[in-house]
C-alpha cells in the first residue's frame, strides 16, 4: 500500500521536474546560446544577466503597450542588441577589459530596467501562448507537464541552425576566425572589430529574447526579483557545454530541471528547505565547472581569442 | 621647482579620466532623465543636495560609506592579486548572520568582548566564503569572477534558509529575523554626531590595507602573483596561498560589512541588510582604480549618489532605482575613459 503510493508520488514528482525542466530552460538555453556567439567571436560578456533583467523589462512594457506578447519579444530583442552594442563598443575602445565591462553592464542594465520598470509591476500584460504536446493524454499532471511554450521549440531549432553555421557557412567561418587567431582574420581581410560587435550584438539579441520569456511566459509578470542569476550561469554553461551549440541545448534542460527542483518539491508539499533548493542551479554550475575545467590547460574548443580561459 | 612641479602632474594626472568620467556619467543620467520628461538639471542639483548639501545629508552619505568601505576592500585586495571578485554581497550576508549568533553564545559577557568576537564571527565567515573562489581557481582553474557571483547567490540562499528557518526569533513575525542583539552589544554613534563607528572601522581598515600592499612582503608578493603569475612561480613565491589569502582578507572585509550592518544599524539579522552594498563596492573599487586610500573618497562618493536617493524620490518623484541608473552610467563612464590613461592596459 504504501509502496504504491510512493512509487505514485515519486512519479508526480519526475513529471513535475520534467514540465519544470522544458519551462526553467527557455531562458537558459536563449541567452546560452547568444553568449555562445559573442564568446565564438573572442569576447565574453558577463552583462547578459542586466541584458536580460532589461529585455524582460521591456518585452513586458511593449506587451502592455502594443497588445501583442510577439512585439513584445521582438522589442525585448532589440533591447539586448542596445547593450550588447555598447558592450562591443566599449570593449572594441584600447585598453578596455571586456570583464569590466561585462560587470558595469551588469548593474547598468539592471538599474535601467529597474527604474523604468517601476510602472509595470501592477498591470497584466498578454502573455506568449503555450503548445500542448501532451493532449495525446487524459492524465492532467502529464498534459501540464508537456504544455510547452512556443519559445523553447524556436530555441531549440536555433541551436541546430547555429551548430550547422558555425561549421559550415560563410559567417560561421569567418565568426570563428575572429575568435581563433584575430591577426590571421585582419590578414585575410576581415573586418575584426565590426564582426565581435556583431556578434555581441546578435548575443545581446538572444539574451533579451531569453528575458522576455521569464516577464512573458514563465514566471509571467515583471517584478524586479524577477532573474536570479540565470544570465550569469548560462555564461558559465557555455563554458560547460565546450561552445557547442548542441551542447548548450542540452546543458539548458539540465540547468532547467536542477532550477525547476525547488518548485517541484514544494508542489509535492515538501516546502522545508526551499531556500536551500532554489540554490541547486548555482551548486551544481559550480560542481560542473569544477569537473569541465583542467587547471593549467586550455580547454578543448575553446577560442583561441577568449583571453579568460587562459592561463 | 620643475621636480615639483612633475611631481604634483603626476599626483592629479590619474584623475583627469576619473573627472571626465564623472561629468560623462552626470550628462548621461541628465539626458535619460530629461528623455523621459524629468527635469534633469534640477535632479543633478538634488543629487549635490542630497549627497553633501547639508549636514543631515553628510551623515547619510558618511553612515553609507561605511560598508562600501569594506565591501570595496573586497573587490581591491584580490584584484591586487590578478582576481577579479564580485561576490561582496554574499560574504557580507554570511558575516552578519555569522555575527548576529555571537550574542546568544556568549550571554553575561561585557560588550567589549562580544563585539570584537562579532567582528572576527563576521570577518572569518566572509573570508572564507571570498576564499572558496580563490581556492576553485587555484586547485581547479574555475573562473573566480563567476564562481564568487554564484557562491554569493548561495550564501544568501544559506542566509534567507536560516533566518527564516533555526535561526529566526519566533516574535519577528512580519519580517523574519534573528533575535535583537542586547542593546548593550549595539555600536552606536560617533560622539557628537549620527553616523556610527563602523565609518572609523572603514577608513582604518582602507588605511590597513593600503600599509598592507604597499609596504609589506606580503602585497609586494600579492602584487607579483597578479602582475605575473608564472614569474611569482619561478620566483618560488606560494601562489596558492597567496591568492587563498588576498581573497581570505578582502571577503573578511565584506563580512565585516555585514557585522556592521546587524551590530550598527539593523539590531539583528534579517533580509533588509541585502541592500546592495557588495554590488555598490564593486564600482567603487573600479572607481579608486583598486587603491585603498582612493576607496575611501570613492566611497564618500558612491555612498553620496545612494544617500541622494531618497531626495529624488520626494522631491521629483523619481523610482528609487534611479540611484542605481546613475552609479551604472558612472562605471560604464568609468571603463571608458580607462581607454585615455597613459599606462599600459591593465587586466583588472
Amino acid at each position: 500500500m504504501s509502496e504504491t503510493t510512493d512509487g505514485l508520488a515519486f512519479g508526480s514528482l519526475a513529471l513535475a521536474l520534467l514540465g519544470g525542466a522544458l519551462r526553467v530552460s527557455t531562458p537558459f538555453l536563449f541567452v546560452s546560446l547568444g553568449e555562445c556567439i559573442t564568446e565564438k567571436s573572442g569576447r565574453i560578456n558577463l552583462g547578459l544577466e542586466g541584458t536580460l533583467v532589461l529585455g524582460a523589462m521591456g518585452g513586458y512594457g511593449v506587451s502592455l503597450l502594443t497588445g501583442s506578447p510577439w512585439l513584445g519579444v521582438l522589442a525585448a530583442g532589440l533591447c539586448g542588441v542596445l547593450m550588447g552594442l555598447l558592450h562591443g563598443g566599449l570593449c572594441s575602445l584600447p585598453k578596455v577589459n571586456d570583464i569590466a565591462v561585462g560587470i558595469a553592464l551588469m548593474l547598468f542594465g539592471t538599474g535601467l530596467a529597474f527604474f523604468l520598470g517601476k510602472p509595470l509591476i501592477q498591470p497584466q500584460a498578454p502573455m506568449l501562448p503555450s503548445v500542448e504536446l501532451g493532449a495525446w493524454s487524459d492524465n492532467e499532471q502529464v498534459r501540464s507537464a508537456l504544455r510547452i511554450n512556443v519559445l523553447l521549440p524556436v530555441g531549440l531549432a536555433l541551436a541546430g541552425l547555429l551548430h550547422w553555421a558555425f561549421r559550415a557557412s560563410r559567417w560561421g567561418l569567418a565568426l570563428r576566425l575572429v575568435g581563433d587567431n584575430a591577426a590571421a582574420a585582419r590578414a585575410l581581410g576581415y573586418p575584426v572589430v565590426p564582426i565581435r560587435i556583431g556578434a555581441t550584438a546578435a548575443g545581446g539579441f538572444l539574451a533579451g529574447v531569453g528575458g522576455a520569456f521569464l516577464s512573458l511566459y514563465y514566471p509571467g509578470s515583471w517584478n524586479e526579483g524577477l532573474s536570479s542569476g540565470q544570465g550569469l550561469m548560462a555564461v558559465a554553461l557555455v563554458i560547460f557545454a565546450r561552445w557547442s551549440p548542441l551542447r548548450c541545448a542540452l546543458a539548458a534542460l539540465l540547468f532547467g530541471a536542477a532550477g525547476a527542483l525547488g518548485p517541484a518539491l514544494q508542489s509535492q508539499g515538501i516546502t522545508a528547505g526551499y531556500y536551500l533548493f532554489n540554490a541547486a542551479p548555482y551548486v551544481l554550475t559550480l560542481a560542473l565547472m569544477a569537473a569541465s575545467w583542467t587547471p593549467g590547460q586550455t580547454l578543448a574548443g575553446a577560442p583561441g581569442e577568449l583571453s579568460f580561459t587562459q592561463r | 621647482m620643475d621636480a615639483a612641479m612633475n611631481r604634483a602632474m603626476r599626483a592629479v594626472a590619474p584623475l583627469a579620466p576619473f573627472t571626465a568620467a564623472a561629468l560623462a556619467a552626470a550628462l548621461l543620467f541628465a539626458a535619460f532623465l530629461a528623455a523621459q520628461g524629468f527635469e534633469a538639471p534640477e535632479a543633478l542639483g538634488l543629487v549635490v543636495e542630497g549627497a553633501f548639501g547639508s549636514a543631515f545629508a553628510w551623515q547619510n552619505t558618511l553612515a553609507r560609506a561605511a560598508p562600501l568601505m569594506l565591501t570595496a576592500l573586497c573587490v581591491a585586495l584580490p584584484a591586487r592579486a590578478g582576481l577579479v571578485i564580485i561576490g561582496g554581497e554574499g560574504a557580507l550576508a554570511l558575516g552578519a548572520l555569522a555575527a548576529a549568533m555571537v550574542p546568544s553564545l556568549t550571554a553575561g559577557w561585557p560588550a567589549l568582548p562580544v563585539q570584537l568576537l562579532m567582528a572576527l564571527a563576521g570577518f572569518v565567515a566572509g573570508g572564507a566564503w571570498i576564499a572558496a573562489s580563490a581556492w576553485l581557481r587555484h586547485v581547479r582553474g574555475i573562473n573566480e569572477t563567476i564562481s564568487s557571483l554564484l557562491l554569493s547567490y548561495i550564501g544568501i540562499a544559506l542566509f534567507n534558509f536560516l533566518v527564516e528557518g533555526v535561526l529566526r526569533d519566533p516574535a519577528s513575525l512580519n519580517k523574519p529575523s534573528t533575535p535583537p542583539l542586547p542593546d548593550a552589544v549595539l555600536i552606536g554613534p560617533l560622539p557628537g554626531l549620527e553616523v556610527h563607528w563602523g565609518l572609523v572601522w572603514g577608513v582604518l581598515a582602507c588605511a590597513a590595507a593600503w600599509f598592507l600592499l604597499r609596504r609589506t612582503v606580503f602585497g609586494f608578493s600579492v602584487g607579483v602573483v597578479g602582475g605575473n603569475p608564472r614569474a611569482a612561480l619561478m620566483a618560488g613565491l606560494p601562489v596558492g596561498a597567496l591568492l587563498i589569502a588576498a581573497c581570505f582578507l578582502g571577503g573578511g572585509a565584506a563580512g565585516v560589512a555585514g557585522m556592521l550592518e546587524v551590530a550598527a544599524v539593523h539590531g539583528s539579522a534579517n533580509a533588509s541588510l541585502l541592500a546592495g552594498y557588495g554590488y555598490a563596492g564593486i564600482l567603487v573599487s573600479f572607481a579608486a582604480r583598486h587603491n585603498p586610500l582612493g576607496i575611501v573618497a570613492g566611497a564618500i562618493l558612491v555612498g553620496g549618489i545612494g544617500a541622494s536617493g531618497s531626495l529624488l524620490q520626494r522631491r521629483l518623484d523619481l523610482p528609487d532605482a534611479a540611484v542605481l541608473v546613475l552609479q551604472g552610467a558612472l562605471f560604464v563612464a568609468l571603463l571608458a575613459f580607462e581607454t585615455l590613461n597613459r599606462k599600459g592596459a591593465r587586466r583588472v
